[in-house]
C-alpha cells in the first residue's frame, strides 16, 4: 500500500506545484514588459534595473544561447514575448524570416540608430556595437594594421588562431566577406586562411589571446570587449591581454567588420508601449553609457565616448556595409566553413 | 527466504478480481500515457524533418556528415572505453575487497556525476593548457622551457575523450556496483575452489553477470555523451549533436536539423535493440536461496595501497580537481563577500524542480517497468523501449519538439476557458515551470525504466513462482516482493535522475519560464562569455546539491545489502 500511499502524494504534490507554476505563467500586465533575451541576464541585469528605476516598469527576463526566436514562434499568440535581444545579426534576421517581429515605428530610434544599422522595414534596430578584430603579438608582431583579406596571406602560415568558424561571430564576418568579395573569392580566402591555422579551431576568443601569449600563434581573431575584460576585470587572464595588442582589421577597400547587438518587437508582444519604451531607453545616453563601460562595446549613439581602454585600441572606422547585407550570406558562409573543411 | 505463513498465504490469496482488474486498466492506461507524452515531441520532429529541405543533403552528407559521424564514434568509443573500465574496476574492487580507505571511496567515487561535464571541460583548460597552473608548475619546477610539448592539448578529441569519461563514468560504476552487490556468492565462490585467478574472475564470471548492469550504465554514458555540446564543441570537437546545432542555427534550417536529430535517434535506437538482441533468452537471475553476498576478501600490504590507489585516481580526477579549482575561484574572485543574494533563490528553485521531476520519474519508471514485467505482452514491450527514448533525444531538440505539443494542449485550454465566458489564461503548460518537470521526465524517464528493469532482471523467477503456486496476484508480489529486492535500483535511479535534473542544461535554458533560473543556467551565462570563473559558487553549489542525496544514498543501498552479509557470514 505505501506504494498507493505514495502515488497519492506524489499527486498531490503535482497538483500543488502546477497551481503555483499557472500563478508564474505570464499574462499581460499594465506595468511590465517581458524580455527574451541572448544576452546573459548578469550582464543586462543592471540595465534592466536602471530601466525599472527611470521608469517604473518592471522587466521579466528569459535568457538563452539559443531558440528563443524559434520558442517565441511555437508560442503563438499567446506568447508572453514582448522584446528579443540578440548579441548578432544572423538571430535578427532569422527573427524576422519567422514572422515573429513588427515594424517598432519609433522617431527616436530613426534619430539615433544610424542607417546602417538598422532594418530597412523597421524589424530591428541595433543598439550597441562590437568589432571583430585582430589580436596580435606585442613581441612578434611589429605591424599596426591589417587587412582581413591579409589573413591569407602564406607570410601567417601556421600563424593564426581562432575559434570555430560556425560560431556567430566568425559566421557574420565570413558573410561580410562574401557580400564584399562574391562567393567564389571568399572560398579561395577562406581555404587559404585556413591552410594559415596554427592548430585546429576550438575554445573561444579570450583563448585567442591565451595561445598568442603562449607562442601557439602570431595573430588570431576576435571580438574587441573581451581583450579589455581580461585586461581591467581578469586578474589571471591579464597577462594574456598584456602579452597582445589589438589591432583595429580593415577591408582592404573599407573598414572595420562590426555586429550588432539588436532588438526586436514580438509580434503578438502584450505590453506593446512598455515594449516601445524599454526598446528607446535602451539607445538613450543613460543605457548607451552603461553599454559602453560596462560591456565594453562600441555605442551606438553617437556623442557618447567609448570606454578608455577601447579608445586605446586606436580611432575605429566602421565598414560602410549595412548589417542587413550581412545577414542575407549567412547560410553561404556556413556552407563555406564546411566546404573548406575550417573546422576540420 | 522464510516460508510464508497461512495467514499471508490466505491474505494473498483473498480474490479481490474486480481490484485487480481495475489496477491493471488502470497501470495500462498510465503506460499507453506515458509513451505517449515521450512520442509528442518525437513526433514534432518527425514532422518538422518531414517539412523538408532536401537541397541541404547533398552539402550535409559531401562535407558535414562523415567528419561528423567519424568524431562522434571515436568520442563514443573512447568515452566507452573510459567508463567502461573504470566504472566496472572501481565498482568491482570496492565490492569483492576490503582496502584502505575503501567506505570513503565508496561515497567518493559516485561524486563526478554532480560535476557538470562543460565546467569540468573548462578547469581542465584552464589547468592544462598553454601558460596554465601545470604547465608553469612545470617550467618553475624542472626548468622546462617548453612545457606545451610535454603535456597532452585539452582542447582536442583525446581531451574530450578524457574529461567526459572521467565524468561520466559514475553511470557505469553505480549500475555495476548495485548488480555486484546482488552477485551470487556460490558462483563466485565455486569459481575461487576452482582456482580462478582474480583476473579470471572478473572475466568469467563477474563481467558476464553484470552484462544488463553495464549495458544500462554505458548507454547512459553515451547518450549523455551524445546530448553534451558545450564540452566538446570548447573542446573543439564536431560531433553530430553539434552539427544539428549550427543546420538549425547557421544554414538556418530547423527542418535539416530536425532530419539530422531522426538519423541520429534511428542509429541508437539501432544500437539499443542490437545490444539486447545481443542477450536475449539469457538469464541473469540469481537462484533464490542464494541471494546474498559473497564476504569481501581483506587485501593487505602493497596491493591494498594499490587498489585504493586506483579507487582514488578517477575521483580526484572527475571531482577533487574540478571542485578543487572551483572553490579556488569562488575564493579568488570574493565570491562569497560578494555573495549574488538571487543565488539562494535559484538554488532553492532548482532542488524544488529536480525533486519534483524526481518523484514522479520514478514512480512512473516503476509502474512502467513492473507492468513491462508482468505483461510481457508486444505492446508493453513497446510502450516501455518508447517511453526510454526521451534521453536518446538532445536537450535542446528535446525542448523545441516539447514546444509545439505544449502550446498545442495550452490553446485547446484556452479556448475551453474562452468557452465559458474566461479571459485568456496564456501558457499554462508551456509558460510555466510544469514545461521544466515535463521535459525531465521525459528525459530521464529512460534511467528510471532502465535502472528498474535492470533491477527486476536479477530478481529470479524462483520467487514470483513460489509466491504464486501460494496464490499470489501481481498487486502482493510487487509489494511484498519487487518492491523491498528492487529497493537497490529505486534509490540508484532516484539518485541518477536527481542529480541529472540539477545539471540539466540546455532544456533548461530553453524551456524554462520568466524570471526563472535554475544553478545550471546562472553558471552557463559566465561560461558562454568564456568567463566561467565568476560562476563557479554557483558551480558549486550544483556539485554540493548533488553530493548529499550521493552520500545518503551510497549508504542506504548499502544498508539494503547489509542483512545479506551477516546472513554469509553466519
Amino acid at each position: 500500500m505505501s506504494c498507493a500511499a505514495g502515488g497519492g502524494l506524489v499527486a498531490r504534490l503535482v497538483a500543488g506545484g502546477l497551481i503555483v507554476f499557472a500563478a508564474t505563467s505570464a499574462i499581460a500586465q499594465s506595468d511590465e514588459v517581458n524580455v527574451y533575451t541572448y544576452r546573459e541576464q548578469k550582464l543586462i541585469q543592471p540595465l534592466f534595473d536602471a530601466f525599472t528605476k527611470d521608469t517604473g516598469i518592471k522587466v521579466n527576463v528569459i535568457s538563452a544561447s539559443s531558440g528563443l526566436e524559434q520558442r517565441i514562434a511555437t508560442e503563438g499568440a499567446n506568447s508572453p514575448a514582448d522584446v528579443l535581444l540578440t548579441v548578432d545579426i544572423g538571430r535578427l534576421q532569422d527573427a524576422v524570416n519567422l514572422g515573429i517581429t513588427q515594424p517598432i515605428k519609433s522617431e527616436t530610434l530613426d534619430k539615433v540608430v544610424p542607417p546602417q544599422y538598422r532594418d530597412p522595414a523597421g524589424n530591428w534596430y541595433g543598439v550597441s556595437l562590437r568589432a571583430r578584430i585582430v589580436y596580435a603579438s606585442k613581441e612578434r608582431v611589429p605591424q599596426t594594421a591589417i587587412t582581413y583579406e591579409e589573413l591569407a596571406d602564406p607570410k601567417w602560415k601556421g600563424k593564426i588562431c581562432i575559434r570555430s568558424g560556425q560560431y556567430i561571430y566568425n559566421n557574420a564576418l565570413f558573410a561580410a566577406y562574401i557580400a564584399r568579395h562574391g562567393e567564389a573569392k571568399a572560398e579561395e580566402w577562406l581555404k587559404a586562411v585556413k591552410a594559415n591555422l596554427a592548430q585546429k579551431p576550438s575554445g573561444g576568443d579570450r583563448e585567442v589571446a591565451r595561445d598568442i601569449a603562449a607562442g601557439k600563434c602570431d595573430i588570431g581573431v576576435a571580438n574587441t570587449y573581451y581583450w579589455a575584460l581580461m585586461l581591467n576585470r581578469e586578474a589571471e587572464r591579464k597577462p594574456w591581454a598584456e602579452a597582445t595588442k589589438v589591432v583595429l582589421a580593415t577591408f582592404a577597400d573599407g573598414g572595420t567588420h562590426m555586429n550588432v547587438s539588436g532588438v526586436v518587437l514580438a509580434k503578438h508582444s502584450p505590453n506593446k508601449a512598455n515594449a516601445v519604451k524599454l526598446i528607446e531607453w535602451l539607445v538613450g545616453e543613460h543605457a548607451q553609457h552603461m553599454y559602453a563601460d560596462m560591456n565594453y562595446e562600441y555605442p551606438i549613439r553617437s556623442g557618447v565616448a567609448v570606454n578608455p581602454t577601447i579608445a586605446g585600441y586606436g580611432t575605429l572606422k566602421p565598414d560602410s556595409l549595412p548589417i542587413a547585407k550581412i545577414a542575407d550570406h549567412k547560410k553561404a558562409a556556413a556552407n563555406l566553413v564546411d566546404k573548406v573543411g575550417f573546422d576540420n | 527466504m522464510s516460508p510464508l505463513d497461512n495467514t499471508t498465504a490466505r491474505a494473498m490469496a483473498s480474490p479481490r478480481p474486480l481490484r485487480l482488474i481495475s489496477r491493471r486498466t488502470a497501470t495500462y492506461a498510465v503506460v499507453l500515457a506515458v509513451a505517449g507524452l515521450v512520442l509528442a515531441p518525437i513526433v514534432s520532429i518527425v514532422v518538422t524533418a518531414w517539412r523538408g529541405d532536401a537541397e541541404l543533403w547533398p552539402h550535409l552528407a559531401a562535407y558535414v556528415l562523415p567528419v561528423a559521424f567519424r568524431d562522434t564514434a571515436l568520442l563514443l568509443l573512447g568515452v566507452a572505453a573510459i567508463t567502461g573500465t573504470v566504472g566496472v574496476g572501481t565498482a568491482w574492487l570496492v565490492t569483492t575487497y576490503r582496502f584502505p580507505f575503501r567506505n570513503a571511496l565508496l561515497w567518493l567515487l559516485p561524486l563526478p556525476l554532480a560535476t557538470p561535464t562543460y565546467i569540468v571541460a573548462y578547469v581542465y583548460v584552464d589547468l592544462f593548457d598553454a601558460l596554465g597552473f601545470a604547465q608553469r608548475m612545470l617550467q618553475a619546477v624542472f626548468g622546462i622551457a617548453s612545457p606545451a610539448t610535454w603535456l597532452i592539448n585539452v582542447r582536442s578529441l583525446p581531451g574530450a575523450i578524457f574529461v567526459i569519461g572521467f565524468v561520466l563514468y559514475p553511470y557505469v560504476y553505480l549500475s555495476a556496483r548495485a548488480l555486484f552487490q546482488m552477485q551470487s556468492a556460490p558462483l563466485i565462490e565455486a569459481a575461487r575452489i576452482l582456482g580462478a585467478t582474480r583476473w579470471r574472475l572478473i572475466r568469467d564470471v563477474a563481467l558476464p553477470l553484470a552484462r544488463p548492469a553495464l549495458a544500462v550504465g554505458l548507454s547512459l554514458a553515451l547518450l549523455e555523451t551524445l546530448n553534451d555540446i558545450g564540452a566538446s564543441e570548447y573542446l573543439g570537437v564536431r560531433t553530430v549533436t553539434l552539427s544539428v546545432f549550427t543546420t538549425w542555427l547557421n544554414r538556418s534550417s530547423l527542418p535539416g536539423a530536425a532530419q539530422i536529430s531522426c538519423f541520429m535517434l534511428a542509429i541508437v535506437m539501432a544500437l539499443v535493440m542490437l545490444e539486447r538482441h545481443g542477450r536475449r533468452r539469457r538469464g541473469y537471475g540469481i537462484p533464490a536461496q542464494d541471494a546474498r553476498m559473497t564476504a569481501p576478501i581483506v587485501l593487505h600490504g602493497s596491493t591494498a595501497w594499490l587498489a585504493t590507489f586506483v579507487c582514488a585516481v578517477p575521483v580526484v580526477i572527475g571531482f577533487a580537481l574540478p571542485a578543487g579549482y572551483l572553490l579556488h575561484a569562488t575564493l579568488a574572485r570574493g565570491l562569497l563577500s560578494g555573495f549574488d543574494p538571487a543565488l539562494g533563490r535559484h538554488a532553492i528553485v532548482t532542488v524544488a524542480l529536480a525533486a519534483a521531476a524526481t518523484a514522479v520519474t520514478i514512480l512512473l519508471g516503476l509502474i512502467i517497468a513492473t507492468a513491462w514485467q508482468f505483461a510481457r505482452g508486444r505492446l508493453m514491450a513497446a510502450c516501455s523501449n518508447v517511453a526510454s527514448l526521451g534521453y536518446a533525444i538532445p536537450g535542446t531538440v528535446l525542448a523545441l519538439g516539447l514546444l509545439a505539443p505544449l502550446v498545442l494542449v495550452d490553446e485547446a485550454l484556452n479556448a475551453m476557458v474562452r468557452l465559458f465566458g474566461g479571459a485568456g489564461i496564456g501558457l499554462l503548460l508551456a509558460g510555466s515551470a510544469a514545461a521544466l518537470v515535463i521535459a525531465y521526465v521525459i528525459r530521464f524517464l529512460a534511467i528510471s525504466i532502465g535502472l528498474m528493469r535492470a533491477g527486476f532482471a536479477r530478481i529470479t523467477r524462483d520467487f514470483d513462482d513460489a509466491a504464486r503456486l501460494l496464490g499470489a496476484g501481481p498487486a502482493a508480489l510487487a509489494r511484498t516482493i519487487h518492491l523491498p529486492l528492487l529497493r537497490p535500483a529505486v534509490w540508484g535511479a532516484a539518485l541518477l535522475v536527481f542529480v541529472d535534473c540539477l545539471k540539466e542544461l540546455p532544456a533548461t535554458l530553453l524551456l524554462r519560464p520568466l524570471n526563472v533560473e535554475t544553478l545550471a543556467t546562472y553558471v552557463y551565462q559566465f561560461a558562454t562569455r568564456g568567463d566561467f570563473e565568476e560562476g563557479a559558487l554557483a558551480a558549486l553549489l550544483i556539485v554540493a546539491a548533488g553530493v548529499l542525496p550521493i552520500m545518503h544514498m551510497t549508504g542506504i543501498a548499502d544498508a539494503a545489502m547489509a542483512p545479506d552479509v551477516e546472513a554469509s557470514s553466519a
